[in-house]
């Protein structure tokens, strides 16, 4: 019998879009979507442990008023769960370590920047190596833009999918490393998944609008080494019908939105005999 | 002990915001400024050890990628001049309060602790210190809420850095009730009404004097402890309760309504007599099949959706704290307006945001009026606002637009409009009514209660002057009000409440006194809100205005989960009394009688004012300008204007697309970046069936003719609505009037005549609602949009808006305004009039004419049936929407949105009494439309609007070349799309 995917999509504190993200993943397939508020996964009501696949939706933590998910990051690694009195980070390790699957988009993927479970270079969790800042702009900018994948990437929502096209919507997406020899190890192993390209082009876009916040190398999206956690600025959650597309009513376009594949690939990886295997690092198969 | 943190960026990366300050000083200064770095200040109040105050700085106050730290010294360094900017005492800051939170989370133990934040601006530049202060008050600071320190470089020790400033209030608590003698003289009444920022006049002075002096009042009263004179509480629940912005008192006046040529009108009421009426016979019409729900009774009007979903429609305005501190003013207006259909029925959770602004020229070039900010300052603070508003709630701002008049300088209008979306019933009860009994307590959820706000409500009912209070300005918390709104959904599945409203103007004395309406009075004990600081005297906690805070009536039975649930949540509610049917509304502090007012005197006890209009039309020069000899240039100056120009930096900077449901957005096109006329989106993900909201706002018409004005901008928003494929039968209005004080006096010498304005308006508003069926189903009116300082008074034109939502069955059916294909057909749909009156086209010559544009709403409704059932049938391919600037600019915009040129003639254009060139391009009637066609479809696209005036007048091309013929044959223009893009977007690029 396929395994029942069940999926929890953590919202609260200024987190807002729980539901599109629910909505996609119930249309990938997933069996079970609950929109869990962290209220009472503090209060000790739910688990992350009885889910397979934890999504973190964009929004603005606590208003990203100390910077981007700073405040939720810092909620996440000093919060107990009341009862039992385990640290929440806890509950988010046991996830990490049982290589269950986890999917940040935009504020949700600053947090888990701010969390230091990406990218958790040498599987080094709760460590924040690289960041996600302001755009340089200046500006929070709606705006859609192209994304390229590289099918080189271990990433396990990202499989099959070469170019993507969905909406940036932040004022902090600007993608930047600790250090050069962070960004080269990322580079090395094959942890950036997703780059700012061009209609036209695959090739990394450095220059505004196409590059919309002056990520370095354009980096979108970043995944672990496993594959199994994977950020990225842009919305999949966005674009899930072709009526969601800035020019449906002038292109020729199917009726499944871009957005989808990433969700379709994440249960159909969790229904397959991959997801019990021991998670493989890419340093270590590299 | 108060220790300091500061935070900046490392060496040599970019500081984003630095630069957008500098790049704002160069602008709107001019001065030479070579760079500026932020520093973020934390000011710690409170017991921290070394190590966790290093934790903070580490931890949850910096990121350590990109930015470093100093504690209790200076991070600046090698500067000319360092300003720094932090808030008042007692001013919402919404940073401080997350920090303190994150710190508290942090070091895990229970210790008092408060943190404020200010900004530092560090200056490198050839500037002197005049310079620097210049800077800090009209760029950086608002004096109102902000206060800043200037240091010169030549002197700065890092080592030291700055002193810690606290920001505490420090108020004692000092429960005392004043009390007023109003058996005193005429004069005396009207300076305790105006000492006190009450706004009431003088007969509303003697009708509470005469409430005071019944025998029976003065009985009931001592039964409670209260004496023969009013308490400051009461009188201040009075000038609330009874405030024009409250009580609508002139849109509820009787109003003698003359015309030069005799004729006489009487109206009792102009709200009861036009905008009610017109709804009322509207569903009469409709019967069975009405599809209204709730209208006008509560905060938000309410429609059918379908028969599992009900809709919730609501537009506010924000004009008067705008003016002062325009972030905080639109901020707060946004999330205020967002409260308004969260507190209808049992609660709506809220699905688009429409905002429509107007200001003065933001390049505005003159010296300015005394306590005016700069155009461009409210411009940009406005926008910002309403960006953190919206995007913070996670609601998308779906479409609106900005109207620039030089008349707006004095007050901005800043409109925010919210819809909701509620299941029709909720526990098997629907969802858009609800009810108080006796017994229910009163709960009031959200934020604490300050000094922020009071006297909002009668301050938005008197023009701006030199003593309008500061404290009447609040800044809005979308964070914490989120958290309310998601606990107190969860709260209404579970019919943990049964009544709920927002507390908006007026505070709890508006919101319970209101609710109390519903079950005959309530019992309310003060000493038990929550507040922010300690010094608020009783009335103040019952008056103000601070934000995030819902009302709610809780039967006893439910108050102990509602509570359980409320701290999980983590959000704030209060049990502060009871709701009554004693017919008083009974407010106590510390056991003590603060207020005891008859429900009915409070609420039905405002005398009815009386008031005169007449009406004169206007006559203004015809203009005798010739016609241009290059039309290239001269379309180029249109597209430019302000009222025409691309909005896309604005619109950019608002998420239009949260919540997944997006259709049609705000920008359209081969570059996404044409001018959208509607907003679509699909409130329910699983259904196809979609929302369109639409505006329409026309306030230069109104200096012709305020009839006209009106019945342009309800045309404009059903035809917005239709032209994105919107069904004119399946339209709600909401009207909301902007107008200066139309009430002749002394101060307003000419207000019988703008009186005259509003009367004709809503004689519009009901002549073209019933003819298009549109009812409005709520609407708001501010009426008193002036300033005057000394001798300079500045009124803002009348202003309508008028704005529509409505259902469209089948999403995929909706069409955009970009041409779509070379060789589809372009058809021009209603009749060109020389109707230049108002138009763009006269104002860039610096006339207003008298041709106004007139709307025949007859003709109008069938052409939009039949241009709805055409887009429903797939036959267009685009439409858009002719308003400002006329069948050119439309013309213009449908090809440059396409990425195509497009070749028209201006002889095949309906038209009658068009002399000219510049008249068929620039004319603004009403009713029209540029569509174009598949060839293929011609026939059937033809058939189906037959009956109605259209014309075919060209093509679609792909050249590249917007080419235009003339009446006479020839072509007259032809110009690049690229550059009449360029000329549209170039305007506002900021």
């Amino acid at each position: 019998m396929p395994r029942i995917v069940k999926s929890i999509v953590l919202t609260g504190n200024g987190t807002n879009c729980e539901r599109e993200m629910a909505h996609a993943c119930r249309l990938a397939g997933s069996d079970e979507v609950d929109i869990v508020y962290i209220h009472d996964i503090l209060s000790g009501e739910k688990r992350l442990d009885d889910y397979h696949f934890l999504i973190l939706p964009g929004g603005f933590l606590d208003g990203d008023d100390l910077g981007a998910a700073q405040a939720g990051a810092n909620r996440i690694i000093h919060a107990r769960v009341k009862g039992s009195g385990e640290p929440l980070r806890d509950q988010f390790r046991r996830f990490i370590d049982g290589g269950k699957l986890i999917l940040g988009v935009c504020n949700g993927f600053q947090l888990m920047v701010k969390l230091g479970i990406l990218p958790a270079v040498d599987g080094e969790y709760f460590r924040q190596t690289v960041t996600l800042t302001f755009n340089d702009s200046g500006r929070f900018e709606d705006r859609w833009v192209w994304i390229s994948i590289n099918e080189k990437s271990p990433c396990v929502f990202t499989r099959g999918l070469k170019k993507v096209y969905l909406p940036v919507r932040h004022g902090e997406g600007k993608f930047m490393a600790r250090s050069a020899a962070i960004l080269k190890r990322l580079h090395r192993q094959q942890q950036v998944v997703a780059r700012y390209c061009t209609q036209d082009s695959d090739r990394p876009a450095m220059t505004y609008p196409d590059n919309p916040n002056g990520a370095v190398d354009a980096i979108a999206g970043i995944c672990n080494e496993t594959g199994r956690l994977y950020g990225m600025m842009p919305h999949p959650d966005a674009y899930t019908h072709r009526t969601n597309h800035p020019r449906w009513t002038r292109e020729e376009l199917p009726e499944e939105g871009m957005g989808l594949a990433f969700f379709k690939n994440a249960v159909q990886f969790i229904r397959s005999g991959e997801f019990e295997q021991k998670p493989v690092r890419a340093a270590e198969a590299g | 002990m108060v220790n300091r943190i500061e935070i900046g960026f490392r060496k040599n990366l970019r500081d984003a915001l630095g630069e957008k300050v500098r790049r704002r000083i160069v602008e709107n200064l001019r001065l030479d400024v070579e760079k500026v770095d932020t520093i973020d200040v934390f000011t710690i109040e409170g017991n921290l050890r070394k190590t966790e105050l290093r934790q903070a700085a580490t931890g949850p106050l910096s990121d350590p990628i990109i930015q470093r730290h100093a504690i209790n010294r200076g991070l600046a360094d090698g500067f000319d001049w360092l300003i720094e900017v932090g808030f008042r005492p007692g001013v919402t800051d919404n940073v401080g309060r997350t920090a303190t939170e994150a710190i508290e989370l942090l070091i895990g133990r229970r210790t008092p602790l408060r943190v404020y934040t200010s900004r530092q601006y560090v200056i490198r530049g050839k500037i002197g210190r005049d310079d620097a202060e210049r800077i800090a008050s009209d760029v950086l600071a608002n004096e109102l809420t902000e206060r800043y320190e200037i240091v010169d470089g030549k002197g700065w020790d890092p080592g030291k850095g700055m002193t810690a400033y606290v920001p505490r209030v420090t108020g004692v608590d000092d429960p005392r009730i004043e009390e007023i003698d109003l058996n005193v003289s005429d004069a005396e009444l009207m300076a305790i009404s105006s000492r006190g920022t009450l706004a009431l006049s003088l007969e509303e002075m003697k009708a509470i004097q005469a409430y005071l002096n019944d025998p029976a009042v003065i009985e009931s009263r001592k039964a409670v402890g209260l004496g023969a004179k009013i308490t400051d509480m009461e009188l201040e629940v009075l000038a609330q309760t009874w405030s024009e912005h409250c009580k609508h008192k002139i849109f509820n006046s009787f109003i003698t309504y003359e015309e030069p040529d005799g004729k006489r009108l009487e109206i009792d009421s102009l709200f009861a007599s036009c905008i009610k009426a017109a709804t009322k016979e509207i569903r009469r019409r409709l019967g069975a099949d009405d599809w209204c729900l709730s209208v006008f009774v509560d905060n938000a009007g309410v429609i059918k959706f379908n028969d599992d979903w009900n809709l919730v429609f609501k537009v506010e305005t924000h004009n008067s704290p705008s003016a002062l501190d325009p972030y905080g003013g639109a901020l707060t207006g946004i999330v205020g307006c967002n409260r308004d259909p969260f507190g209808t029925g049992k609660g709506a959770r809220l699905i688009l945001n429409t905002d429509v602004f107007c200001f003065a020229d933001p390049f505005y070039d003159r010296p300015l009026p005394k306590r005016i900010l700069h155009p461009r300052r409210i411009y940009e603070g406005v926008r910002e606002g309403v960006e953190h508003g919206g995007n913070k709630s996670g609601i998308p701002t779906v479409n609106g637009c900005i109207v620039f008049d030089d008349r707006f300088l004095g007050k901005p209008l800043v409109y925010c409009g919210t819809a909701g979306i509620m299941p029709a019933e909720i526990l098997g009860e629907p969802s858009h009514t609800k009810s108080i009994r006796p017994g229910d307590l009163v709960v009031m959820t959200g934020g604490r209660i300050g000094k922020d706000g009071i006297h909002g409500a009668t301050f938005s009912s008197e023009e701006l002057h030199e003593d309008s209070p500061v404290s009447a300005v609040q800044i809005g918390d979308p964070i914490t009000q989120k958290k309310m709104t998601d606990f107190l959904l969860m709260a209404r599945d579970r019919g943990l409440y049964r009544a709920i409203t927002d507390n908006g103007a007026g505070g709890l004395s508006s919101s319970v006194g209101e609710m109390a309406g519903m079950s005959g009075g309530a019992e309310l004990e003060l000493s038990n809100a929550p507040l922010k600081y300690a010094g608020l005297a009783p009335w103040e906690i019952l008056l103000s205005e601070a934000q995030e805070r819902m009302s709610l009536a809780i039967p006893p039975e439910s108050i102990d989960e509602f509570m359980a649930l409320a701290r999980k949540m983590e959000v704030e509610a209060t049990v502060l009394g009871t709701f009554t049917d004693s017919g008083k509304f009974h407010v106590r502090y510390g056991g003590k009688t603060a207020a005891c007012l008859d429900m009915k005197f409070l609420h039905e006890g405002v005398p009815q004012m009386r008031l005169t209009a007449r009406w004169v039309p206007p006559r203004h020069p015809e203009p005798g300008f010739p016609e241009p000899a290059d039309y290239g240039s001269a379309l180029r100056s249109m597209l430019s204007r302000l009222n025409i120009c691309s909005k896309e930096s604005v619109v950019r900077q608002y998420d239009h697309e949260v919540q997944g449901g997006s259709v049609v957005k705000p920008l359209v096109g081969a570059a996404n970046d044409g001018p959208s006329d509607a907003a679509v989106i699909r409130p329910v993900l699983e259904s196809f069936e979609g929302v369109v909201v639409a505006n329409g706002i026309c306030p230069r018409y109104g200096d012709i003719d305020a009839w006209h004005m009106a019945a342009c901008a309800i045309d404009e928003a059903v035809r917005n609505a239709v032209a994105v494929g919107g069904s004119p039968d399946r339209l709600a209005g909401l009207d909301n009037f902007c107008w200066c004080d139309p009430v002749q006096s002394e101060k307003t010498p000419d207000g019988h005549y703008k009186l005259a304005q509003l009367v004709r308006a809503n004689l519009a508003l009901h002549e073209l609602t019933l003819i298009y069926g549109v009812p409005c189903i709520s609407g708001k009116d501010s009426m008193k949009n002036d300033y005057q300082i000394g001798d300079t008074k500045i009124s803002i034109p009348p202003t309508l808006l008028f704005s529509v939502i409505g259902r469209i069955e089948d999403v995929r059916r909706a069409v955009t305004m970009d041409a779509k294909r070379a060789g589809d057909l372009v058809y021009v749909l209603g009749e060109t009039k020389r109707e230049l009156g108002g138009s763009e086209w006269y104002a860039l010559h610096g006339f207003v004419g008298n041709d106004v544009p007139k709307v025949d709403g007859e003709r109008a409704l069938a052409l939009y049936r039949a241009l709805a059932k055409a887009i429903r049938e797939g036959l267009v391919a685009s439409c858009h929407d002719c308003s400002d600037g006329g069948l050119g600019v439309t013309l213009a915009e449908t090809a440059f949105a396409g990425g195509l040129g497009m070749d028209v003639d201006l002889a095949a254009v309906p038209a009658s009494r068009i002399a000219r060139d510049d008249e068929a391009l620039f004319s603004e009637s009403q009713s029209r439309f540029v569509a174009t066609v598949r060839p293929e479809k011609k026939a059937a696209f033809e058939a189906a609007l037959a009956g109605n005036t259209l014309a075919c007048v060209g093509a679609v091309t792909d050249d590249g070349l917007f080419r235009v013929r003339g009446l006479r044959g020839g072509v007259i223009l032809e110009e690049k799309i690229e550059e009449l893009k360029e000329a549209w977007q170039r305007t506002l690029r900021f």
